[in-house]
């Protein structure tokens, strides 16, 4: 038998949680200038009980107290808060670095030049195909121009190493060489993370999760050439697929352990993919701050212990993927302590075909109901079948 | 070994010469844990592991030390058993984590 290397000991370890998290998502707002099909946070209205830049500030105060190194910014649309530079600012002066997302709305050419000066701001620009045509079908028309504009102001501006953030999907799977060519040309580093059936994701995972076979095109080119691409470790269901450590990085399910959520009225959930009532811990304002929902709320204490293999206790892959993803498997109606839902030894399929209740969302903050458009190659027999006007 | 960087590709720093004297650099910020620590350099924006509070010891106090040998010496790190942790000192050499403390 060879030795295993020390790093399971280190994800044992993290399995039963840190004094801080290790990183930390925090939604500032559900307001959205955008309204993408698959968004995980069903953003688009901001919530009127959204929290003031004074709250925002206490946040930031405890996590510098806390060590937390930096926030994983988003929302919504992080920078049409007024108050969002401001906050930034804030963060970086008491030594909490940002990384925000945005769909580059606000990245004018005088916002880049001001970002390329900070050393502790990071950007992160989300586009999901590598074409118009693939982006503007899930994010809207004019969101891959909005995007690519923003990237070429960075650029200009001397922004050193922005990220591309990419969810994979059946649409773009096949455009992971262009979106690496796409981020080289920027200067930029490409970021693929996985399709969570979270938010509206739900309404539209069934259509847009890569197939079994694009699951493994996936894991080989991650292997072969994901040197130099970041994953934010969110394919940890696929490790199963190769040798242990194939994978660049952690691969394990850090929900409530060493990652959370802070939405933007302060509730605390286990993980950015798990905004649900099931998986809320507990509200920085009401439950004395975020130091103390961190370390003593029950759903965090009960992550932190040690978990059912369940069904997938025989499995031999259990180890290298851990069961997988504790909010696909929820929010696709299957059981926490089964397989995932795109399980590499094929169990989620069988698990998909059942009778499933889908968990209701507990909260929406659409504008109306998205529309996907559709990737069509042929002309519609009628005009009227693809325009009602 | 007792280092660990995840997530981002290395960004090259210097060759790691066990003889020269080397420190923290100045963006990083070690948060220390029950296994050993986490790093953080703001610059790069690259999270690291310190796996044992040996390891720790040896981070923190390479600044007092004129070679890195000396300061593993002074945390009770042995030649015989000095290989791994040479090792990690080289990772986060090449990471840009530690820096030479002349180029200060």
């Amino acid at each position: 038998m060879t030795s295993v290397a020390p790093v399971p000991r280190l994800i044992e370890q993290f399995e039963q949680g840190l004094d801080a998290p290790i990183c930390l998502t925090w939604e500032l707002t559900y307001a959205c200038n955008l309204a993408c099909v698959h968004c995980l946070s069903s953003s688009g209205k901001r919530d009127p009980r959204e929290l003031s830049t004074r709250q925002c500030m206490d946040i930031i105060d405890e996590l510098e107290r806390m060590q937390v190194f930096y926030v994983n910014i988003g929302g919504g649309e992080p920078t049409v808060r007024p108050d969002f530079w401001e906050l930034v600012d804030y963060a970086t002066a008491h030594h909490v670095g940002v990384k925000f997302s945005t769909n580059g709305l606000r990245i004018t050419p005088e916002v880049a030049a001001r970002l390329a000066a900070s050393d502790y701001v990071d950007v992160q620009i989300s586009l999901d195909g590598a074409t118009a045509e693939v982006n503007d079908a899930v994010r809207g028309p004019g969101s891959f121009e909005m995007a690519t504009r923003a990237l070429e102001n960075l650029a200009a501006a001397g922004f050193a190493d922005a990220k591309i953030s990419v969810v994979v999907t059946r649409h773009n799977v096949d455009q992971l060489d262009e979106f690496k060519a796409l981020a080289d040309g920027y200067g930029a580093t490409l970021r693929i993370t996985r399709l969570r059936p979270s938010g509206r994701g739900a309404d539209v995972w069934d259509e847009l999760h890569p197939t079994p076979e694009q699951q493994v095109t996936l894991y080989d080119w991650l292997v072969a050439r994901g040197e130099g691409v970041l994953t934010g470790d969110s394919f940890f269901h696929l490790s199963g697929l190769g040798a242990p450590g194939a994978l660049a990085g952690l691969n394990m399910c850090g929900a409530g352990r060493v990652v959370c959520l802070i939405d933007p009225v302060g509730d605390v959930y286990a993980c950015p993919f798990a905004i649900h009532d099931r998986f809320l811990a507990g509200n920085v304002v009401r439950d004395n701050g975020f130091d103390n929902v961190w370390k003593n709320a029950p759903l965090f204490r009960e992550l932190r212990e040690p978990q059912s293999a369940g069904a997938c206790g025989s499995c031999g892959h259990y180890d290298a993927c851990r069961g997988g993803c504790m909010a696909a498997k929820f929010f696709t109606g299957l059981p926490l302590d089964g397989p995932d839902p795109e399980c590499v030894e094929g169990y989620g399929v069988p698990a998909l075909a059942t009778e499933r209740d889908k968990p209701r969302p507990s909260a929406d903050h659409s504008r109306g109901k998205p529309i996907m458009l559709t990737l069509s190659t042929r002309p519609p027999a009628k005009p009227c079948n693809e325009s009602p006007i | 070994m007792p280092a660990h960087a995840v997530g981002d590709p290395a960004v090259a720093g210097s060759a790691f010469d066990p003889a020269l004297s080397w420190r923290l650099h100045p963006q990083v910020a070690v948060r220390p844990e029950p296994f050993g620590a986490l790093l953080y350099h703001f610059g790069t924006r690259k999270l690291s592991f310190l796996k044992n509070r040996t390891i720790l010891a040896v981070v923190n106090s390479l600044d007092d030390h004129p070679d890195a040998r000396s300061a593993l010496r002074a945390a009770g790190v042995d030649e015989p058993d000095e290989a791994p942790y040479l090792h990690a000192l080289s990772v986060l050499v090449t990471s840009n984590m530690l820096t030479p403390k002349e180029s200060q």
